[in-house]
């Protein structure tokens, strides 16, 4: 049985054939319509969110499936204490396949250990957040297609962002990467990934302004301050406008740099950046059901990973 | 020179570095031991300038290397039976530790599902860096007091 815990899980040539399925979904998607009929999908989401919930029930509504499961801790049995290894267990009975979201990191770990299902990690507090990673890689492939050879930059939170510690991993495997990353010094991304990088011998820089590393990027990843992630709120006024990403500003960048973000936006792109031909953020969540529904497929017959 | 008696069946680590000693004694659980424990502090080493030394009597068995590996690897490990130095163990990182250490992440699992194992993996083996396996989180040395 597979589980999607981090993009690691799967080799590069296996997410080849994943990304190539998402490929086809996107271009015969009734081809697809039928094919988790009688299956049952559980979300649960012990944190709030929008986007990647109804993307992953999306994914399975398109494929023909039904989808169940609770939207935040208080209307599951998690209010009553109840741990994230016994309830993975009795949805096990439930379900043929489970999504999960959790502000503590490793929670999707867990689930995975106790489950007899296969297991996607929606979010892991601060940790990790695959799908979104596979959506992000999906974007890039498609948009310029391929994966390797690109400056990538990241902008904003980067210490708490677990879209941003799972795209740099993920990316590392790729040929001639170099990342540029760009946060104020309070959330730089966190020694794990810098360390990993150094091991890898991948080359990486740590800038603290915006406009000093727009014009060689090839992808700009633009990121919210999460408010969620900090413990003091004054913390979060301070950091939450550190980079805004203006007309003025992309106005330094390379004609054919995609700005991607894994949303929700709250101020770091202005709206007048939407219109511009190399905002891409809007395409990624088209793009995000496609991957969710290779992945769906693939959790539910890993063989055809080897097809 | 210091003398402390023979022991007849035990364990003696050797080449520990200077004032690492009580540290060790603690994180082996030897403060709630009823056998004999000897702690030697300061003692002159031909390769190290100091050293502590500690000595047990006991089931050599019952000394936990993995603790000791993560502690300092290259504490030398002597296996006493009969009076006699039987064996001497050279430690291992080990690659993974099982409910050793706690960790320091408030946001972790492991922090709020106290049934949970503490795990920790072997990360960079040249730097001896250890990481919880639920969130990634380095174990520093300045989080010592989480070792159970």
């Amino acid at each position: 049985m597979r589980h999607l815990l981090t993009p690691q899980d799967f080799t590069t040539e296996e997410l080849n054939t994943l990304f190539d399925l998402a490929d086809d979904i996107g271009k015969h998607p009734d081809t697809y319509s039928h094919a988790m009929e009688g299956k049952k999908l559980a979300t649960l989401f012990y944190e709030p969110s929008t986007r990647t919930r109804l993307s992953i029930e999306t994914a399975m509504l398109n494929l023909g499936g039904r989808t169940m499961g609770f939207a935040d801790a208080q209307s599951s049995s998690a209010a009553k204490g109840e741990t994230v290894a016994d309830t993975i267990r009795v949805i096990s009975c439930f379900a043929d396949i489970a999504a999960i979201r959790h502000p503590k990191e490793g929670a999707a770990m867990v689930a995975a250990r106790y489950s007899s299902i296969p297991v996607i990690n929606a979010g892991d507090g601060g940790h990790q957040h695959p799908t979104q990673t596979l959506t992000d890689m999906l974007t890039i492939r498609s948009l310029k297609g391929r994966l390797d050879n690109y400056v990538i930059g990241l902008c904003g939170d980067l210490k708490f962002g677990r879209t941003v510690h799972s795209l740099i991993s993920a990316m590392s495997r790729y040929e001639n990467i170099r990342f540029v990353f760009i946060s104020p010094p309070e959330l730089r991304v966190p020694d794990y990934v810098t360390d990993a990088l150094n091991d890898l011998g991948i080359p990486y820089e740590e800038v603290t302004r915006l406009e000093d590393a727009l014009d060689r990027l090839d992808f700009l990843y633009m990121t919210r301050v999460q408010k969620e992630r900090f413990f003091n709120e004054e913390d979060y006024v301070r950091l939450k406008d550190y980079y805004i990403l203006d007309r003025n500003k992309l106005s330094l960048a390379k004609s054919d740099m995609y700005i991607l973000h894994p949303l929700p936006r709250v101020n770091e792109i202005a709206p007048e950046v939407d219109d511009d031909p190399r905002a891409a953020y809007f395409r990624q969540v088209k793009y995000g059901v496609y991957v969710r529904m290779a992945l769906i497929l693939t959790l539910m017959d890993p063989a055809s990973l080897n097809a | 020179m210091l003398n402390v008696g023979k022991i007849e069946e035990g364990y003696v680590l050797d080449h520990i570095p200077a004032g690492k000693a009580m540290s060790i004694y603690h994180h082996l659980g030897l403060d709630r031991a009823e056998f004999p424990v000897a702690i030697i502090k300061n003692a002159r080493s031909e390769i190290m300038g100091k050293k502590d030394i500690l000595k047990a009597e006991c089931d050599p068995e019952t000394l936990n290397m993995d603790v000791l590996a993560f502690i300092d690897s290259n504490i030398t490990v002597n296996v006493i039976k009969n009076g006699e130095i039987i064996e001497k163990k050279h430690l291992e990182l080990p690659k993974e530790i099982v409910n050793v250490m706690r960790c320091s992440n408030p946001r972790c699992i492991s922090t709020a599902e106290s049934e949970l194992p503490h795990i920790f993996y072997l990360a960079d083996s040249a730097r001896q860096i250890y990481r919880c396996r639920y969130c990634d989180v380095k174990y520093e040395e300045k989080d010592s007091g989480r070792i159970m």
